[in-house]
């Protein structure tokens, strides 16, 4: 016998919360509960008083499987609103991600050149080193993080997505 | 506004809720609440032998009463041991709020002696849970938790109030009003909905209403409904375990329990609708069976509270988000208003009354005085004695449940008390001491296995020290009945640790504490034997020994249809592949 899993697709979750102790628990061990994904997960405190925060969560599966997240999610007592983004029309991602790159010569003058070329800014340097700070879509920063490796990348450190719905309406 | 302990509050609290009882075990960081009950005498506090009988002695009182439980325990173990009783209330969505004890907020994340992570523990096995760290918060999240216990679909709610919170003074207050921020369940259904089931439903040529807890949840007033809306249109009804008696199961429009143990008609039935309207259910792996299969050319309607159990398991044709008993009362109005009539459905009932014919239930049995009980005979006389008394029902889980879903029968709610969801043996025990509690003068019985039974046996001694007239009467087959079964259908009996070896003697077990204890061998004795256990004042235990190899049937197999039901013991063929084994 073999265990199957079905493939899925790709979207961005924005949920409002109770800025409370426990609540990224509550989330997180509900889809670990329930066997869903959480390909990103970004979390910060976005109201004046501090009252509220809001999660942006990147996950993937059938669009059954999706539905029972925004449902499940939505139950939750401390849960405001869950927004799925790709439901609503045009929405903006964003991740920011530095990246240390260590060497010297020729690669090193590559990796500069390959940043001024994804519009990454210089955020650090030694004479072996730079960290780059580069903000764009997930997929614009995995192909910077990869082209990098080949011009001495020693670390990375990302943020996951925050993703907001393009026009003059608030989810 | 008043200024005073913790404690005080918290005892304020359940006193301004309405709470008459409380199901608890002091321990070190309750010591301060249970202080302050001292000095309340208004609050009744039921001293039980294990903190997991607490908890489902909670759920016994919130079934039969349809106000929340409220459960008080320490730290710690005290905490832990109720997980189970949480977890249950959980799952079968019963209104329950547990206060636990905590180390102060000083110790905690020290490992100090008695600490547990109580609400990291219990966040995904209650519906809400609280850390309360400033003891102004009591008041308020005391409140905020009862509402949230017993609004949109019930459930656990714990408190945890580390000790020095309860010592600490602080100023109580109430709400005025619970307007809660976040939680806002939809209980009115949308007009459109409910419009477009009625048409659904008029239009139906066969219909069958598949009705769950959540109509007993939902009160007294929407079983009624739920008769009203279908003497209306003449169609069938079956129920999941945690619906029953929300229909009257002498009604002929009554079919009888769906899923694995169901009757072969409420099966059969469900399988060949041309519309289902499932109220206040939740297509449990149960009821369904196959899912492939499962009721293949049916237009589905899911009337629900909960959002998330739309759509979850079975995809359906109609949503309608809302407390069960409005969407009665709505569909009702609805059907007056547009002027509905039943439609004919003669061909449907000639069908049904087809499969009604195999009389599934029917076992085979010996009739002579001497003969050896059939469990399901136990239940059918118990059943027959019982009649006109409006008797409180627990259960254990496993055959005996099932035997009891399926042979004894309700005509009104709330006089069902099982474990669904979970299935927790050692439920059906203390179930019954909260119903008594709840009900000093009714007759509550547990319907018990031998098994079952021990996991909280404990408990004979809260009954014998609050002088509760329980009753409980033992299937004894001297085995795990069902775990047996299942190793007769896919283990080719190889009956790996389901023997219920080194049992007690139960009636010595029954004078040890005070009770009666009865014994019946032979179904000579069996009527008998239930007349003097219901004319013993007191609590009896009654071992009642029954065919030891007696399986449940009906039953739809693991991984099979709805159309594929065993009906007897000798339609059981070959073995199972592993598709079917992996399948609980």
């Amino acid at each position: 016998m073999k265990i199957t899993t079905e493939a899925g697709e790709r979207h961005v979750l924005a949920v409002t919360v109770d800025n409370e102790a426990g609540i990224l628990a509550k989330i997180t061990g509900l889809f670990s509960a329930r066997g869903y994904n959480i390909e990103s997960l970004t979390v910060a405190d976005i109201s004046a008083d501090h009252a509220l925060s809001r999660i942006t969560i990147v996950t993937s599966g059938p669009p059954a499987v999706i539905d029972q997240i925004i449902a499940q999610l939505d139950r939750l007592v401390p849960v405001h609103s869950v927004t799925d983004l790709a439901d609503g029309g045009a929405h903006v991602e964003r991740e920011i991600a530095l990246v240390k790159v260590a060497g010297s010569g020729d690669k090193r003058i590559e990796a500069l050149r390959m940043a001024d070329v994804f519009r990454a800014k210089v955020v650090d340097t030694t004479l072996s080193s730079f960290i780059f700070e580069i903000t764009g879509t997930s997929d614009k920063v995995d192909r910077f993080i990869a082209l990098m490796r080949e011009c001495g990348l020693v670390e990375v450190g990302r943020t996951g997505v925050v993703a907001i719905a393009r026009g003059a309406e608030a989810v | 506004m008043t200024e005073m302990s913790g404690a005080d509050m918290v005892v304020q609290a359940l006193v301004d809720l309405g709470v008459d009882t409380v199901f608890g075990y002091p321990g070190g960081a309750v010591l301060p609440i249970y202080d302050a009950l001292f000095k309340h005498p208004t609050i009744k506090h039921i001293l039980v032998r294990h903190e997991q009988a607490a908890t489902h002695a909670a759920e016994g009182y919130a079934r039969s009463t349809g106000k929340p439980g409220v459960v008080l325990v320490t730290s710690g173990p005290g905490a832990t041991n109720a997980v189970t009783g949480i977890t249950d209330a959980l799952l079968d969505s019963i209104p329950m709020v547990v206060l636990t004890g905590q180390v102060p907020t000083t110790l905690i994340g020290t490992d100090a002696f008695q600490e547990c992570d109580t609400v990291g523990i219990t966040r995904h096995c209650t519906k809400h849970n609280y850390l309360v760290m400033d003891p102004d918060r009591l008041g308020p999240i005391l409140h905020e938790a009862f509402y949230i216990a017993t609004h949109g679909r019930p459930g656990p709610v714990v408190i945890d109030i580390p000790k020095n919170v309860q010592v600490a003074t602080g100023t109580y207050s109430i709400p005025n009003r619970i307007d809660h921020k976040s939680y806002r369940p939809q209980v009115d259904p949308d007009a459109d909905a409910i419009a477009a089931a009625i048409a659904m439903i008029a239009a139906a040529e066969r219909p069958i209403f598949y009705t769950g807890g959540g109509v007993i949840n939902a009160g007294p007033d929407a079983s009624a409904a739920l008769r009203q809306l279908v003497a209306l249109t003449g169609a069938p009804v079956t129920s999941t375990l945690m619906g029953l008696g929300a229909f009257p199961a002498d009604d002929d429009k009554w079919l009888g329990m769906l899923g694995m143990h169901g009757t072969y008609e409420a099966n059969m039935a469900m399988n060949r609708a041309d519309l289902i309207i499932a109220v206040g259910a939740r297509f449990d792996d149960r009821v369904t069976g196959r899912l492939d299969a499962f009721s293949p050319d049916s237009k589905k309607i899911h009337i629900d509270i909960d959002r998330s159990s739309i759509n979850k398991i079975v995809p359906v044709d109609l949503a309608v988000v809302g407390d069960a008993g409005r969407a009665l009362d709505a569909l009702i109005a609805a059907w007056a208003d547009k002027g509905y009539k039943a439609r004919d459905l003669g061909e449907w009932w000639r069908r049904i009354d087809g499969w009604r014919a195999t009389r599934c239930l029917d076992f085979p049995e010996k009739k002579e005085d001497g003969a050896e009980i059939m469990p399901q005979r136990a239940v059918k006389a118990l059943f027959d004695a019982t009649r006109g008394m409006d008797p409180i029902i627990t259960t254990e889980v496993g055959q005996h449940q099932m035997w009891a879903a399926q042979h004894f029968h309700f005509d009104s709610p709330n006089r069902w008390l099982t474990s669904g969801g979970l299935g927790t043996m050692g439920y059906g025990f203390p179930a019954a001491v909260g119903a008594q509690i709840a009900h000093p003068d009714r007759l509550v019985i547990c319907i018990a296995g031998e098994a079952s039974l021990q996991m909280n046996i404990q408990e004979m001694g809260t009954v014998s020290q609050y002088r509760l007239p329980v009753k409980i009467f033992i299937l004894n087959n001297q085995w795990m009945g069902m775990v047996r079964q299942w190793q007769e259908l896919t283990y080719e009996s190889r009956y790996s640790n389901s023997y219920s070896d080194s049992l007690p003697d139960f009636v010595k077990l029954a004078d040890a504490y005070g009770w009666t204890g009865l014994r019946i061998d032979t179904l000579g004795d069996l009527a008998d034997g239930i007349q003097t256990m219901l004319g013993t004042p007191g609590p009896v235990i009654v071992d009642c020994r029954v065919a030891q190899l007696a399986n449940c049937f009906p039953m739809i197999p693991s991984g099979a249809a709805h159309t594929d039901m065993i009906l007897q013991p000798n339609d059981i063929v070959g073995t199972m592949d592993d598709e079917a084994k992996a399948l609980v």
